[in-house]
């Protein structure tokens, strides 16, 4: 079993700068879990606190039931993967494969086993001879990862591994590292800037900002459901649209109203939002979730715009236009025709209307 | 596409080069002709009918054969190199592990230390020697190889530590992250990981100390007295200009031999000791 805790973890920086703060994070046997979020939100400190590269100001990992706090490195039965792979530029590919076996005095042809069997999962036998600088960023990329795996670490820690790859083979590469991890069954804990990184490849996400854990769930859970305003913004692209709106109660039902909407809060949230009546609030809704109207919607969910910039991506529309005092983003069927400064009127699903405290940022 | 004149390349390019070359090779030039020049040839006045300065029709080796057998320069030029080597060693290993150090390690003060070593190695050896020359006499090494392998690396030592503590710098230190997560210790990833990869830095500093302690003069001319101890610069000065004489035949002949094993060492690292001070490690 190999399920790392976290338990209140925390990393000051000279007594000033607070990184993490009180992180509690369970990662179960075999999950992969994805660390997300924008750069500086100590998710990489957490990542190297677990791999003993950092220090640990406060609180406590343990991977399965050791606690690893004051554990060397070489101790903790992990392996690393570096944004910039961290190849040893003197040693061949199979040497770079072999050197942990051979700092942890494995036999030789123990060594030439696993190396071998770990080049042929990722299709890097041919290069067993070069030299990294002889090697491509794919082709580092997977050495990198080999030599992480050769060693059957209890957990896999990767480090933002795919963001020096162009795009073309950082979609490719984020495919083979999700089937490589079905076929390991290893615990990995991932660390990344790319929300669709995390999406793509996440068991479970860990959104972070600022130090903070700010939502831990399945990406679904995460899109569909997210606790604050960061993480409703954060996760998606494109982001989710966002007005600052009134709440009021009129024939009573409830409004969200702003200079150019004036919406009916879903009855699914009408007891929730009820405190809010005579106060501020902010509408989030997904770019999906507003829709050309058929005229079979109900009216009080409708609102009228005009097109602003449109980008036909092939598989879909982006519609840019303002409503409620702010830029928002559309996201409509190829189908549809339709372009800049056309009149539209949308449609809002009002069970994918979310409202978010103006002040603290929480789902309400 | 860009059309390159001739008279633009040979203006801007091959006749700056061109002088260039002639100016800094022509000292090397004239001591090789002096070397090879006959005594007659030597000690005329260059008023003289035939006289011909920049080249010489009748080259022997008589000044090399004097030099090698009526001096002790066989002596120097072992001395030089035993000295040179045993100092350059001592210095690099100790720069080694203080230039990682002082890269790497966090600790209080390291960067006071960094700049304190950096201070010593400006205060001249012209100042320095005077208390040095204490030590050595009441240590009893005067006069011995010892003398100069201990003296040398006061100003070696900061030297190598600061070119190596810059070469240490531009090595990501991921790679040493990932060695200790390997299965190394911090020792043994600076020895296994960090140090094979700083070789081009190591073997520039090793030069350059080498190339310093060679040809350094004030402290090999006042720690070593008698004659066979003393180390080529010094020997060839003190040995062959005897008051108002010059053997500029055997000077000449002495200071190319001291010389050549320089160039050898540079001509042979050279490619290693151009990306030591430009460069770091592409992953």
């Amino acid at each position: 079993m190999a399920n790392v805790t976290i338990r209140k973890l925390n990393k000051i920086y000279d007594g000033r700068f607070h990184a993490v703060k009180d992180v509690d994070l369970e990662i179960h046997d075999k999950e992969f879990m994805v660390l997300v979020g924008p750069s500086g939100c100590g998710k990489t400190t957490t990542l190297r606190m677990v791999a003993g590269l950092e220090e640990i100001t406060s609180g406590e990992i343990r991977i399965g039931e050791r606690i690893i706090n004051d554990l060397p490195p070489m101790d903790r039965d992990i392996a690393m993967v570096f944004q910039n792979y961290a190849l040893y530029p003197h040693k061949s590919v199979y040497q770079n494969m072999a050197f942990g076996l051979q700092m942890r005095k494995y036999a030789k042809d123990d060594i030439d086993k696993r190396v071998r069997e770990a080049a042929d999962i990722l299709g890097i036998e041919s290069l067993l001879d070069r030299k990294p600088r002889q090697l491509s960023g794919g082709q580092r990329q997977r050495v990198a990862v080999g030599r992480a795996i050769v060693r059957h670490p209890q957990v896999f820690l990767f480090d933002e591994p795919l963001s020096n790859l162009d795009a073309m083979l950082r979609v490719q590469m984020r495919v083979e590292l999700k089937r490589l991890h079905e076929r390991l069954e290893t615990t990995a804990i991932y660390v990344t800037h790319d929300q669709v990184e995390a999406m793509t490849l996440g068991d479970r996400v860990v959104v972070m900002k600022d130090g903070l854990v700010q939502q831990i769930g399945e990406p679904l859970e995460l899109y569909g459901n997210p606790a604050n305003r960061f993480v409703a913004g954060f996760i998606g692209s494109p982001a989710m649209n966002f007005a600052a709106v009134k709440i009021s109660e009129t024939g009573g039902a409830l409004w969200a109203d702003a200079e150019d909407l004036h919406l009916k809060v879903a009855p699914q949230l009408v007891d929730r939002m009820r405190a809010y009546i005579g106060k501020a609030a902010t509408l989030g809704m997904r770019p999906e979730a507003m829709q050309p109207a058929t005229g079979a919607d109900p009216a009080d969910c409708c609102f009228e715009t005009v097109a602003d910039v449109v980008e036909p991506l092939g598989n879909e529309i982006l519609i840019n236009f303002r409503a409620g005092g702010a830029a928002m983003v559309s996201r409509v069927d190829p189908a549809m025709r339709v372009k800049a400064h056309d009149k539209l009127r949308f449609a809002l699903d009002p069970a994918r209307m979310h409202f978010f405290d103006e002040a603290s940022g929480a789902a309400i | 596409m860009v059309i390159e004149r001739k008279w633009k390349k040979w203006l801007y390019f091959y006749i700056p080069m061109a002088i260039f070359i002639v100016f800094t090779l022509f000292p090397f030039y004239w001591m090789a002709v002096t070397a090879l020049r006959p005594d007659e040839e030597l000690y005329r006045t260059w008023r003289q009918a035939n006289a011909t300065p920049f080249w010489t029709l009748k080259p022997t080796l008589e000044h090399f054969k004097n030099l090698l057998e009526t001096t002790a320069f066989p002596h120097w030029l072992w001395n030089t190199m035993l000295i040179a080597i045993v100092s350059t060693v001592i210095s690099l290993i100790c720069g080694m592990f203080a230039g990682y150090a002082l890269a790497r390690l966090k600790f209080r003060g390291s960067e006071f230390l960094g700049t304190a070593i950096f201070i010593t190695y400006l205060v001249p050896q012209t100042l320095l020697f005077i208390p040095l020359a204490d030590i050595i006499r009441d240590m009893h090494l005067g006069n011995t190889p010892w003398a100069l392998m201990l003296t040398y690396p006061t100003f070696l030592i900061p030297f190598c530590t600061w070119l190596l503590m810059g070469y240490f710098k531009t090595i990501p230190k991921e790679l040493e992250e990932c060695a200790r997560i390997d299965g190394a210790t911090r020792f043994g990833a600076m020895v296994r990981i960090i140090f094979p990869v700083a070789i081009p830095g190591i073997l520039s500093a090793g030069i350059f100390a080498f190339t310093l302690s060679w040809n350094e003069f004030i402290y090999a001319l006042i720690f070593m007295s008698s004659a066979e101890m003393k180390t080529v610069p010094v020997g060839v000065v003190s040995e062959l200009i005897r008051g108002d004489i010059f053997f500029w035949g055997q000077l000449m002949a002495g200071a190319l031999l001291g010389s050549i094993p320089v160039a050898i060492a540079y001509s042979f690292f050279v490619e290693y000791y151009v990306t030591g001070l430009t460069g770091s490690v592409k992953g």
